[in-house]
């Protein structure tokens, strides 16, 4: 058992957390945000030439650095931290864990190259308008046409898609439209021919889009996994999206507790700091404590990434409710406790609470998650 | 960053296991099964096989009678303790007054006293709270004045009254705290003294919880003489040795293993249970929600309590965030029980035991849930509250 994190897992994080610094603070990160683009690609090249972090997750055979969901877990909280809305999770922790499970395809080796060079950007389009959270319900097809696939459907809130090269794609080769059978993935170029973006801003800062497939006409060799019974793979990807985006909220409410205790401490009222209150103290000491059962919960889910899917599904599932709970709970009371001044936009505060509110529902909310663990832990209810 | 067990780990697991299964006292194992009230020796007779094995105090230095093991097989062993259902062993001498006798004790008093704890022959007890200083218990009035006797020796003459004295009723010793310099700062006058139960002067009264149980009382101190060389530590410095003490029985108080036992045995009894719609309780959608957010928090204790024992917690050390494990631990403790009398549904009710009512009624696993779950109600009290253990998180970790 052990709990420590490796020399080059510290410098990792050291050297990310002073990027970041230097190159993302509040500000810069506004300005970017409201920009047209609503990203810095400059940011994005760094990630990739000064940084190499858009290769740490990947096999060294592929040109990567070899590291796993440590790696990930490290590198998410510190772009909790700084609110990073580039598009790492979709592109690196998503779009890298289909393509490194895509097979032999000489393409997927080829793309996660492009991937490392920043090149490629990839984003994960799986919910539908219907589907809330049940990733099986999907309605969008996938037709065998010739030598290929011609897709059509309607993806709901596509994170990061206006900056994306490519879309990865569930849809249905056969089976009914909830059930787990029939699922296929497909990477699909964005330019190609039928695929329409309707791109809007995020509640948090991101950018998103609803993502039209009109015909869409791509190759036999756009399939990523086996035809028909891929939903395996894409719980697979999904729970590690969902370990990441604990650990990306792991630095979101680091900063909204250590914002707090900050704040209370300067903010004077009835002549001391209101730090001095018992009411509040105990207020921010279970703040501190959800903070610290998400750290924990966040570890554990990534020890357990590379268990059977049941334990890994009970492990993610158990530590999303747990971030969850956590995002709500330090989050809305970060803002209570910073007043008046918790409500403006001027704060850094508030744009942490967007942030973990928009956290607390991504990949299903505490209820879906709930109730996923019970399926899995305590069996099916009757 | 990993959970795997060493070869050698997962060999002591096994060997702890068979141990367990091949000494555990099959009689004690009968009365505990059957809610019997423990006596003396049933307490005891584990620690004593414990204490043959050498295993009854892994925590302590080897050359005292510690067993050397690492942080992971404590925990193993703790687990593979729980999942027996034992007698938990019992804290006061091994684990509340050792760590403070092996901190602050000369070479004589060590010699004097821990052989007697390891082996079971001394059963200690605690003499800290007051009626008047719970959680501010610095704020303690037990006198203790020097003198010089007729037979020419240094004594303390002890007066005042111990309250929530746990198991006293049991008890040959007692460590006590007493006030030496009334003048000082509260915490400043305060000694740590050992006190013979068996000394003329001392009473022992019952004290009969809600539940109707007797494990705790108040301690009347009348003139009692205690010999100097019982005092631990310098004269005035007792506050020192009480704050060891308590972050120690902080540190233990997560109980991890043992929830996990209790929630095993309720998830068991919510199979057994029929819901209102006839179905198992735990296919009940409110019911089994609630167990399955009661897993989910326990699987976070669990972890936080591996990394304060892997010493990473949060960057400054272990030390007060282990008030964490004892807010949370205890919440879970009672939640169990709480979730427990709610599964025994209208069985929960019967208060056997009571005036000669010794019929059974109900299922054998109802029995008794109503006493654990009053009776539980202390853990968020006990070992400086838990509104105390937020206080000690605010002042140490968050420096408000």
């Amino acid at each position: 058992m052990d709990f420590s994190f490796t020399d080059e897992q510290s410098m990792l994080r050291d050297s990310l957390a002073s990027y970041l610094r230097d190159h993302y603070s509040f500000e810069q990160r506004r300005d970017a945000v409201r920009s047209e683009a609503g990203w810095r690609p400059k940011v994005w090249k760094a990630f990739a030439q000064e940084l190499g972090i858009l290769g740490a997750l990947f096999e060294e055979a592929h040109g990567g650095l070899g590291g796993g969901a440590i790696e990930a877990m490290i590198i998410m909280e510190e772009f909790g931290k700084a609110l990073v809305v580039e598009p790492y999770l979709g592109t690196v922790v998503i779009g890298g864990g289909f393509l490194k499970r895509a097979g032999e395809a000489s393409w997927a080796g080829e793309m996660i190259g492009r991937i490392i060079e920043g090149e490629v950007v990839i984003a994960f389009a799986y919910a539908e308008p219907q589907s809330r959270y049940a990733w099986t319900d999907i309605a969008t097809t996938a037709r065998r046409e010739g030598q290929g696939y011609l897709l059509n459907g309607h993806k709901a809130v596509v994170v990061g898609a206006p900056w994306a090269s490519h879309l990865i794609v569930t849809a249905r080769t056969g089976g009914s439209q909830r059930e787990g059978q029939g699922v296929s993935v497909f990477l699909v170029d964005r330019e190609t021919p039928g695929v329409t973006l309707r791109g809007y801003p995020t509640a948090d800062g991101q950018r998103a889009a609803e993502v039209f497939l009109e015909n869409v006409s791509v190759p036999a060799t756009a399939l990523i996994g086996p035809e028909g019974v891929a939903a395996p793979l894409v719980e697979q990807v999904i729970d590690e999206a969902i370990a990441a985006t604990c650990a990306e909220a792991v630095g979101v409410l680091r900063r909204l507790q250590e914002g707090t205790v900050e704040y209370t401490r300067q903010r004077r009222q009835f002549g001391q700091p209101i730090s001095e209150f018992q009411v509040l103290q105990h207020r921010m000491v279970d703040m501190y404590i959800h903070l610290e059962q998400s750290v924990s919960m966040t570890y554990m889910a990534h020890i357990r990434l590379d268990e059977d899917a049941t334990e890994r599904g009970k492990a993610a599932s158990a530590a999303k409710v747990q971030i969850a709970k956590a995002c709500r709970f330090i989050g809305q009371n970060a803002i209570q406790l910073h007043g008046g001044m918790g409500m403006t936009d001027e704060l850094a505060i508030g744009h942490h609470f967007k942030r973990a509110t928009m956290i607390e529902s991504a990949f299903g909310s505490t209820d879906h998650h709930l109730a996923r663990y019970e399926r899995l832990s305590l069996g099916r209810a009757a | 960053m990993n959970l795997d067990f060493t070869p050698q780990e997962r060999a002591f697991r096994e060997e702890a296991r068979a141990f367990i299964a091949q000494n555990y006292p099959a009689d004690l194992r009968a009365r505990q099964d059957g809610g019997e009230p423990l006596t003396r020796d049933d307490y005891l007779s584990w620690h004593r096989i414990l204490a043959a094995k050498g295993w009854v105090a892994p925590s302590w230095p080897t050359q005292w009678g510690g067993t050397g093991w690492t942080p992971t097989q404590k925990y193993i062993w703790s687990e593979e303790l729980a999942r027996a259902d034992t007698l938990p062993i019992l804290p006061f001498g091994v684990s509340m007054l050792a760590p403070v006798l092996l901190m602050f004790g000369t070479d004589e008093q060590k010699q004097r006293f821990l052989p007697g704890i390891l082996n079971g022959d001394v059963w200690w007890c605690q003499g800290y709270s007051e009626p008047g200083a719970g959680s501010d218990l610095a704020s303690l009035q037990t006198r203790a004045e020097r003198i010089t006797a007729d037979d020419g020796k240094e004594y303390y003459v002890v007066n005042g009254q111990k309250t929530w004295t746990t198991l006293g009723q049991f008890a040959d010793w007692g460590f006590f705290l007493v006030r030496t310099d009334p003048s000082a700062k509260p915490q400043a006058g305060i000694s740590f003294l050992l006190i013979d139960m068996k000394s003329p002067g001392v009473t022992v009264r019952p004290i009969i919880t809600l539940e109707g149980g007797h494990e705790v009382n108040d301690i009347f101190l009348d003139n009692v003489k205690v010999p100097v060389d019982q005092r631990i530590h310098q004269e005035n410095q007792g506050w020192t040795c009480a704050k060891a003490l308590l972050a120690h029985e902080r540190s233990g108080i997560a109980g991890v293993a043992r929830s996990k036992r209790a929630l095993e045995k309720l998830i068991q009894m919510a199979r057994t249970e029929r819901s209102d719609t006839g179905g198992p309780l735990l296919e009940d959608a409110f019911f089994r929600r609630k167990v399955a957010e009661l897993e989910i928090d326990l699987t976070a204790l669990e972890f936080t309590e591996l990394r304060t024992l892997a010493g990473e917690s949060s960057g400054k050390g272990p030390g007060p965030e282990s008030s964490i494990l004892k807010i949370r631990g205890t919440e879970i403790q009672q939640r169990l029980n709480e979730l427990a009398l709610e599964a025994a549904g209208t069985y929960g009710a019967p208060h056997l035991r009571e005036g000669g009512h010794n019929t059974p009624v109900g299922p054998h696993y109802a029995r008794g849930l109503a006493g654990s779950y009053f009776n539980g109600r202390k853990t968020s009290i006990y070992g400086g509250s838990n509104e105390i253990q937020r206080n000690i998180i605010a002042k140490m970790v968050l420096g408000l």
